[in-house]
C-alpha cells in the first residue's frame, strides 16, 4: 500500500439536482470544519431545480489552501446520468464510490472502487418511503466516515446546526449515518490510502458564504432601503437580509427601521432604492448579468444627479442570459462605465466573504462621501460558496453620512457660506453639499433632475455650465481615490515580476505563487480592493519589470483599465485570463506565467 | 397685502419657475389647479415631494411647487423613484406628474406596479393622446382615426388609463377634463388626501399637435362632450362642521382615510363610486359610446397602503441616527459564533 494521504486532496460528489444532497454535503464539510481540517466547499450546479447532473465539491487542504483544483482523488457517484463522467474524472490511484444499483461497467484498474448498498441500507434502516430520497444521500455520509475517517460526534454536531437542534430530523438522518458506516465497516476492505485527521487549524474561524457576509455587513453599515428583483446568483443576498434584519433591526416598538420591496424589474429596484437614498436612507440593491445591464439607465441618473447608493453585483457568466450557474469577472469595465456618456463609477472588489461583511458596510460610507453610486462587484464562486474564514469584524470606524444637511445644519451653512447650491463645490474637492427629500427647512429644497443642471440644480443648457458640471465631477471621481479601500501588497525580497489580481481570483493566486517559488521564481502580489486605482497601484506597476494581471474575463478588463490609467507603464503588463465559468486553479495560474514569462 | 391660507401662505408661496410650455397647453392648467388645491387645503410646500418621468407632462412640476423637492427622474420609471423617496419619509405627501407616454407605453410597467402596491401619492396623467415633447407622434391613448402630419392615421385601439388602473386594483380612480378647472382642483383635493394611489387621468389638449375640434383630447371636444357623473366638493376633516349638507338623497359622502370627505352630488345617474364592478361598466359605456366620463370613478379609501404594510416606525427612516442603524457589537459575536 502507498502512504497514506492525510487531509490534503479533493472530494466531489455527483448527485441530481434536487434531490436533497446538499444537507449531506454541507454535512461533511461542516464534520471535517470541526474536525479542525482547513476546507473550503464548491457548488457546481446546473440551472435546473431538478433532475440535472450537479456536483458538490469539498477541498481539504492542510496547508489551508482554498482555491479550486481540477483534480478529485475521491469521487462519490449518486447519480446514473453523470456516472460515466464521474468514473473517468477520478485521479489515478484515487478512490470510487458509486451506488450500487448503477449497473454500469467499471473499467479502470488504476482507482479504488467501492460499491454502496443504498437501497439496502435505506431499506433495513426503516426509512417511511416518504423520506427514502432524502435521506439516501446520507448514505454516502457514512460510507466516508468510515472509510475515511470522519469523527461520528463531529457529524453529529452538524447535523444539529443543521437542523437547528430539532430531535427528529437529526436522528432520522443520524441513523442512517451510522447504518451505513457500519454496512461499510462489514463490507468495505480500506485499500485507498486517503484518510482525514483531526488537526486545529480551523480553531477561531467561521464557516460562511459571501452572499450572507454582505447581507449582514449591509445590515451592520445601517441598510434602510433595499430594491430587489430575484436573479442568480445574486437572490440568496436579499433573502439572507430577510432573515437577519427582522432581528436585528428592530426598533424598541417592534418596527423595522428598514424597507425591503421586491419589484418589478431591475430597472424599478434600482429606482426605489435611488428614491430612498436620494431621501436620505442608506439604499441598496443587489443584482446579477442581465439585471445590471437593464439597470444601466437609471445608474445614470443617479450618477448624474449624484445620488448616494450601493449596488452589488455577483457576477455571472457571459452576455445575455450566459451561464447563470457559473462564475465570472466580465463585469469590470462595465461596472465602471455603467451608462451612456461619461458616465464613472466607484467599483468595490471584494475577494472573501470577510470581504464581503467588510465592503458591506464601508461601501455605504463611500458612496455617502462621495454622493455616487458604488459597485461591489463579487461573483458566484465567493457569494454562493461556503469559505472558511476569520470572523466578521466590526465596523472599526463610525458611519460617514458625508456632506448630508438636516435643517439645523442647513441653517449653519447658510450661516458660513453666504448660499446653498445643491452642486455648489464649496470646499475644492468636488463633493458638493446635499439636502434630502424631508428636509423641512425652507430653502434646502432642489429640483433634482437628469437633465443639465447649474450648481444651484437649475435646469441649464449652458455649454460653460455643463462643462462646469462635468470638470467637477471628474474631480469628485478623483477625490475617491483617497477614500476607496488601497490595494494589499505582498512584495518578496529579490522578486522582479508583479502580480495583480481582485476578487475570487486571489485564493488561485495565494497558491499560485507558492507554487512558483518552488520552481524558482519569485513574485511580488497586488491585490486590487477598488476602481479607480490608488497611488499604491501606480507605485506598483513602476516599481516591477514584468506584471501578470489575473482574472477571469476573456479580454482581460483590469489590464486594459490599467493601460488607460498608466500608458507610460502598460508594456510590463501581460494579461493573464481564463473565463470559462470555473474559478481559476493554481496550476493554471502558475503554467500560464510559467509560459508567458520568458516572452 | 396678498390673501392668504390658514397656515399665512399666499398662493405665491406655491409657484414654481415661469413656465415653458406651450402658451394654451392643456398642463397648465393643471398646473394652476394643483398649485389651487395645495394653497387651499392649506399644504405646507416642505411637506410635499414632486415627482416626473420624462416628457411635455413631466417638466411640469418645475413650474409649481418650488419650496417641495422634485425629481424628474427617467421616462416611464417615476413610480419606482417616487416609491424609494417615500419610504425614506412617509410623511411626506407624494404628488407626481406623468403623461400618456410616460405612463402608457414605456412606464406602463411601473403604472401598474405602484397602484397594485398602494403606495400612498397622488399620481396625475396628463393624458393628451401624443408625444409633445418629441414633437407629435402617435401614442398608446391616441384615439382610432386621429391623423397626425408626419404619422398618417392611427388604426390602433387606445388604451384606457382608469380601466387599467381598475384592472391593476388601483384605490382611487378619477379622470377629469384640464378645460374644467373646478373639477380638477376638486378631485385633486381628494386625491392629495387619499391613502394610496390616487390616479387622475386629466385629458389635456395639446395645442400644438392634438387639438383638432374633432379629436377626442382637443378643447372643443372636451367642452362638447365631457360628461359628468357627479359635482365634487372636498370637505377637510376640519371644515366639516362649516359646511352646510346636501339634501338628503341626492348625496353621498366616502369618508377618506384622514376623516375628510369627497361629497358627490348625484346627477341624473345613481352612481356608487366604492362598487368596483360599476366603475368598470361605466367606463367601458363610455369608452363604447365616445364620450368623456369624468368624475371620480372608483374609491376605496380603507385598503392598506405600502407604507401600511412596511411597519416603519412613527419617524421617518431617513432621520434615524447612526445608534439606531447599527447593531450593537455583541449581536456580531453571536452572529460570528453561529457561522458554521
Amino acid at each position: 500500500m502507498n502512504d497514506k494521504v492525510i487531509n490534503d486532496f479533493t472530494i466531489t460528489v455527483g448527485t441530481a439536482n434536487g434531490s436533497g444532497s446538499q444537507t449531506s454535503n454541507l454535512t461533511i464539510l461542516r464534520a471535517l470544519f470541526k474536525m479542525g481540517i482547513p476546507i473550503t466547499g464548491k457548488n457546481m450546479f446546473p440551472s435546473n431545480i431538478q433532475g440535472l447532473p450537479t456536483w458538490y465539491t469539498l477541498r481539504l487542504s492542510k496547508d489551508g489552501y482554498t482555491a479550486r483544483r481540477d483534480e478529485h482523488e475521491v469521487i462519490v457517484a449518486m447519480n446514473a446520468k453523470s456516472f460515466e463522467r464521474d468514473l473517468e474524472d477520478v485521479q489515478p490511484g484515487g478512490v470510487f464510490f458509486y451506488d450500487n444499483s448503477i449497473k454500469m461497467p467499471i473499467e479502470r484498474d488504476d482507482i479504488t472502487a467501492y460499491p454502496m448498498a443504498v437501497k439496502q441500507i435505506i431499506k433495513e434502516a426503516g426509512i417511511p418511503s416518504s423520506l427514502k430520497t432524502m435521506v439516501a444521500n446520507m448514505v454516502y455520509v457514512g460510507i466516508l466516515a468510515q472509510m475515511l475517517g470522519i469523527e461520528m460526534e463531529k457529524i453529529k454536531m452538524a447535523l444539529d446546526f443543521h437542523f437547528k437542534g430539532k430531535e427528529k430530523p437529526v436522528s432520522i438522518n443520524m441513523n442512517v449515518i451510522e447504518a451505513s458506516a457500519k454496512w461499510a465497516a462489514e463490507n468495505l476492505e480500506k485499500t485507498d490510502k486517503f484518510y482525514v485527521e483531526p488537526m486545529d487549524k480551523t480553531d477561531g474561524l467561521i464557516m460562511a458564504d459571501g452572499n450572507t457576509a454582505a447581507a449582514l455587513g449591509a445590515i451592520y453599515g445601517g441598510v434602510q432601503i433595499v430594491g430587489w428583483y430575484p436573479i442568480t446568483p445574486a437572490t440568496s443576498l436579499v433573502e439572507k437580509m430577510s432573515y437577519y434584519l427582522p432581528q436585528l433591526r428592530r426598533d424598541i416598538d417592534g418596527k423595522n427601521t428598514y424597507a425591503i420591496v421586491q419589484a418589478e424589474d431591475e430597472l424599478a429596484a434600482l429606482g426605489i432604492t435611488i428614491g430612498g437614498a436620494w431621501s436620505g436612507a442608506r439604499a441598496m440593491t443587489s443584482t446579477s448579468g442581465a439585471g445590471i445591464s437593464l439597470m444601466g439607465e437609471y445608474v445614470g441618473l443617479a450618477y448624474f444627479s449624484e445620488v448616494p447608493l450601493v449596488i452589488w453585483n455577483i457576477q455571472r457568466m457571459g452576455p445575455s442570459t450566459g451561464l447563470p450557474t457559473r462564475t465570472s469577472q466580465g463585469d469590470l469595465k462595465q461596472a465602471m462605465s455603467l451608462s451612456h456618456g461619461d458616465t464613472k463609477h466607484i467599483v468595490l472588489l471584494p475577494a472573501s466573504a470577510r470581504e464581503c461583511f467588510e465592503f458591506g458596510w464601508k461601501a455605504f460610507d463611500v458612496a455617502e462621501r462621495m454622493q455616487t453610486p458604488v459597485f461591489v462587484l463579487s461573483d458566484l464562486d465567493i457569494g454562493q460558496n461556503q469559505w472558511a474564514s476569520e470572523p466578521f469584524e466590526y465596523p472599526d470606524a463610525p458611519m460617514d453620512r458625508g456632506k448630508l444637511l438636516w435643517e439645523d445644519d442647513f441653517d449653519e451653512f447658510v450661516a458660513k457660506h453666504g448660499d446653498w447650491g445643491r452642486y455648489k463645490d464649496v470646499d475644492g474637492d468636488g463633493i458638493p453639499y446635499r439636502t434630502v427629500a424631508g428636509n423641512r427647512k425652507e430653502g434646502s429644497s432642489y429640483f433634482a433632475r437628469g437633465t443639465g443642471h447649474d450648481a444651484f440644480a437649475n435646469y441649464s443648457e449652458d455649454p460653460d455650465i455643463w462643462m462646469e458640471g462635468m470638470n467637477r465631477l471628474a474631480l469628485k471621481h478623483n477625490t475617491a481615490r483617497q477614500y476607496v479601500p488601497d490595494a494589499i501588497i505582498d512584495n518578496v525580497e529579490g522578486a522582479k515580476i508583479g502580480i495583480i489580481a481582485y476578487g475570487s481570483v486571489d485564493p488561485a493566486v495565494v497558491e499560485a505563487r507558492d507554487l512558483l517559488t518552488a520552481e524558482g521564481l519569485k513574485t511580488n502580489y497586488l491585490r486590487l480592493r477598488a476602481l479607480p486605482i490608488t497611488d499604491t497601484v501606480k507605485d506598483f506597476l513602476r516599481e516591477n519589470d514584468k506584471i501578470f494581471v489575473i482574472e477571469m474575463n476573456h479580454d482581460g478588463q483590469l489590464r486594459e483599465i490599467l493601460t488607460v490609467e498608466m500608458p507610460e507603464e502598460s508594456t510590463k503588463l501581460v494579461s493573464s485570463t481564463l473565463n470559462n465559468g470555473l474559478s481559476l486553479t493554481a496550476k493554471w495560474i502558475r503554467d500560464d506565467i510559467l509560459a508567458k514569462k520568458e516572452k | 397685502m396678498a390673501a392668504t391660507n390658514k397656515i399665512g401662505l399666499s398662493k405665491s408661496d406655491y409657484k414654481g419657475a415661469p413656465t415653458t410650455l406651450c402658451q394654451g397647453c392643456g398642463h397648465n392648467s393643471i398646473l394652476s389647479q394643483i398649485i389651487a388645491a395645495c394653497y387651499e387645503t392649506d399644504m405646507l410646500p416642505e411637506d410635499i415631494v414632486k415627482f416626473s418621468g420624462i416628457g411635455c407632462s413631466s417638466k411640469a412640476p418645475t413650474y409649481m411647487l418650488d419650496r417641495s423637492f422634485g425629481f424628474n427622474g427617467l421616462h416611464g420609471r417615476m413610480p419606482a423613484l417616487a416609491t424609494g423617496a417615500l419610504i425614506g419619509d412617509p410623511t411626506l405627501t407624494g404628488l407626481a406628474m406623468s403623461g400618456d407616454g410616460d405612463s402608457i407605453s414605456i412606464g406602463m410597467g411601473q403604472f401598474k406596479h405602484v397602484i397594485r402596491r398602494n403606495v400612498p401619492m397622488v399620481y396625475i396623467i396628463a393624458n393628451n393622446g401624443t408625444y409633445g415633447l418629441t414633437k407629435g407622434q402617435l401614442s398608446a391613448t391616441s384615439e382610432v382615426g386621429l391623423t397626425l402630419k408626419k404619422h398618417g392615421t392611427n388604426e390602433l385601439e387606445p388604451i384606457d388609463v382608469c380601466l387599467e388602473a381598475m384592472a391593476s386594483n388601483a384605490t382611487f380612480v378619477a379622470r377629469a377634463f384640464a378645460g374644467n378647472p373646478k373639477q380638477v382642483k376638486t378631485l385633486i383635493k381628494a386625491a392629495l388626501h387619499h391613502n394610496g394611489t390616487a390616479i387622475l387621468d386629466i385629458i389635456s389638449p395639446c395645442v400644438t399637435f392634438n387639438n383638432a375640434d374633432d379629436s377626442l383630447h382637443s378643447y372643443a371636444w372636451g367642452r362638447e362632450n365631457k360628461t359628468p357623473i357627479h359635482d365634487l366638493s372636498f370637505i377637510p376633516a376640519r371644515d366639516e362642521i362649516m359646511i352646510e349638507d346636501f339634501e338628503e338623497g341626492t348625496t353621498q359622502d366616502v369618508i377618506m382615510h384622514d376623516g375628510s370627505k369627497v361629497r358627490l352630488q348625484k346627477l341624473e345617474r345613481d352612481y356608487d363610486p366604492t362598487d368596483r364592478i360599476a366603475a368598470v361598466q361605466i367606463i367601458e359605456e363610455a369608452r363604447a359610446n365616445h364620450l368623456l366620463l369624468t368624475g371620480l370613478m372608483y374609491i376605496s379609501p380603507d385598503r392598506p397602503s405600502l407604507m401600511d404594510t412596511l411597519n416603519l416606525p412613527e419617524k421617518p427612516i431617513n432621520r434615524l441616527t447612526p445608534d439606531e442603524l447599527r447593531p450593537s457589537a455583541d449581536t456580531l459575536e453571536t452572529i460570528n459564533a453561529a457561522m458554521f
